[in-house]
């Protein structure tokens, strides 16, 4: 059928326009305000300067930076661990129950984070299940508190973040050809070396998604540190939310953003760059 | 010997399985147990109870909060569903790949919350424009967007785009054509892609918070719910949580059954 490029236009149009006024225009006034000036009562003064960019490397907060960098991390390689055998198990069992098991580990992802990190919460404070647990085996000391670490705030990114994790390396164990694995046992290889000649490789660009998604969506993060961290932990997200509307220096809470958005995008661009290539290396 | 070690492995995957079940789900369902807990304070079990659901239903704050969300979600829902569906039609109709328009619309799935949140606002305020509801459910149609788009689409790419050349060839218009062919056939798609929007607007804190404006009456639930426990856990909290929570689960669930791999792919 011969659609003509106006009528496209026509229904691309509005979503677009929706998108380019609510997502890029916002987005295009952050990086403009971050080469502003604070003003004197918190508005913007209207003069050029790099001064925002230059406090941002300032050691007080390049070390948030690289505290939230480690934090992500973490969180990233521990989730990776824990998600690909679980993956790798949703691929083993019968075909018929893969798409249930699929949907129950990635349910919880799409329902309330702020209420998922809540549960946290109350396993974890000092009256809360896991410290009656302790005294009902006997544990006679203060409570443990468990909350308010890095470690608390490195466990709830996980927790929220895991299931897209194994969707992620679900998805590449799926598209491998069982084939490649039997071939591989017939010629005699073991398990661990099928598993670290074919299938490991095969499956780098799920694990790369899966790493970038946990790491981009924690570095930003401001529920998690925010609720779990107890103010204890700072991380970058928390620092841009003081900078609107604690500190109202909002040049650099915009110079924050930017410093942030641009991290995230090089990552991305990095893992669109892998899978490409795997891509590639695949078919050639 | 390497079968026994075989069956060996194949038992520690699947007890980790499990165990990765365990911790995904134990959390969501202690919260739920403990909101029947007649004791106010989430933690020694004092006996079954649903006063805090009662005492939920009467609270005219929460009622008021119920009552912006679901305003908030049905109208950014209403929006980006039929945004995101003409956009998903006209990008697929014109089979010409663009890697730019892709990221665009990838860009809102990504794009912390935080960035976009204080982006909105610093724009909103600059506009001068009046903060509220509405601002709110302009913000949230942005993610809403992207997430009807992706789905949709997908469910286009296994659409026979034949179809509506034999119903054009046949004498019917582009209007009938849309409405008898097209539209049936991805009504599925549109339908799970609404639910999934609509569960995402109804969890969505952080950008409501942030351009919700000052005051109580544009107070949605999840903002309720941070106040709840960031300044002082009440016991409310536990009940509204676990009727959040289940909405989005059977939201979710209604939406899978509609378009299978919804939220898996």
């Amino acid at each position: 059928m011969q659609v003509s490029r106006l009528q496209t236009s026509l229904l691309i149009g509005p979503g677009l326009g929706w998108l380019a006024l609510l997502m890029v225009l916002p987005c295009a006034l952050i990086f403009v305000l971050s080469f502003f000036e604070r003003g004197i009562y918190g508005g913007i003064d209207y003069v050029y300067t790099l001064e925002n960019f230059a406090r941002a490397a300032d050691p007080l907060y390049l070390g948030i930076f690289l505290k939230s960098g480690r934090i992500a991390g973490f969180a990233a390689l521990i989730a990776l661990f824990v998600a690909y055998p679980a993956a790798y198990a949703i691929s083993r069992a019968p075909r018929a129950w893969q798409a249930t098991l699929l949907f129950l580990a990635i349910l919880p992802f799409w329902s309330n984070y702020l209420i998922r990190t809540y549960a946290w919460i109350v396993l974890l404070n000092r009256e809360g299940l896991l410290n009656q647990g302790f005294k009902l085996l006997g544990y006679s000391g203060e409570p443990i508190n468990m909350l308010y670490s890095e470690s608390t705030v490195i466990l709830g990114l996980v927790y929220n973040y895991l299931p897209f994790v194994i969707l992620a390396i679900y998805s590449s164990i799926s598209r491998l050809d069982p084939q490649l694995w039997e071939a591989s046992e017939d010629l005699g290889a073991s398990r661990l070396q099928t598993f670290r000649r074919i299938i490991l490789p095969q499956t780098a660009p799920g694990i790369a998604a899966g790493l970038v998604f946990v790491f981009v969506l924690s570095i930003g993060n401001f529920v998690t540190p925010d609720l779990l961290g107890g103010g204890h932990v700072q991380m970058v997200g928390n620092l841009i939310y003081d900078q609107f509307l604690t500190a109202r220096d909002w040049p650099f809470g915009a110079a924050l953003s930017f410093v942030l958005i641009s991290i995230m995008m090089a990552l991305l661009f990095a893992q669109a760059v892998l899978t490409n290539r795997a891509q590639r290396g695949g078919n050639g | 010997m390497a079968e026994a070690h075989h069956r060996h492995s194949e038992r520690a995957l699947r007890a980790h399985l499990i165990l990765v079940y365990v911790f995904l789900y134990v959390p969501i369902i202690v919260l739920i147990f403990l909101s029947f807990n007649e004791a106010g304070l989430p933690t020694a079990w004092t006996g079954a109870s649903v006063k805090w659901y009662a005492a939920l239903a009467s609270n005219e704050t929460i009622q008021r909060a119920a009552l912006n969300t679901i305003i908030v979600a049905m109208s950014s829902t209403l929006i980006a569903t039929t945004l995101g569906t003409l956009l998903a039609l006209g990008i697929e109709m014109r089979q010409k790949p663009n890697s730019a328009l892709d990221a665009l619309l990838f860009a809102p799935m990504i794009i912390p919350d935080i960035v976009l949140a204080i982006a909105l606002l610093s724009m909103f305020s600059l506009i001068e424009f009046t903060l509220g509801l509405h601002s709110i459910v302009m913000s949230h149609v942005v993610f809403n967007i992207a997430f009807v788009f992706a789905v949709v689409r997908t469910r286009l790419r296994n659409f026979d785009f034949s179809v509506i050349e034999a119903s054009i060839d046949l004498g019917a218009s582009a209007f009938t054509t849309f409405w008898r062919v097209t539209f049936p056939a991805i009504f599925p798609g549109v339908l799970a892609a609404a639910l999934l929007a609509l569960t995402l607007s109804v969890d969505e804190f952080i950008i409501a918070f942030f351009v919700s404006g000052a005051g109580p009456s544009s107070q949605t639930l999840p903002m309720q719910i941070y106040s709840m426990i960031r300044f002082g856990v009440t016991p409310e909290i536990n009940a509204l949580a676990t009727l959040v929570i289940l909405f989005s689960f059977v939201a979710l669930f209604i939406s899978q059954r509609l378009n299978k791999g919804v939220l898996t792919t």
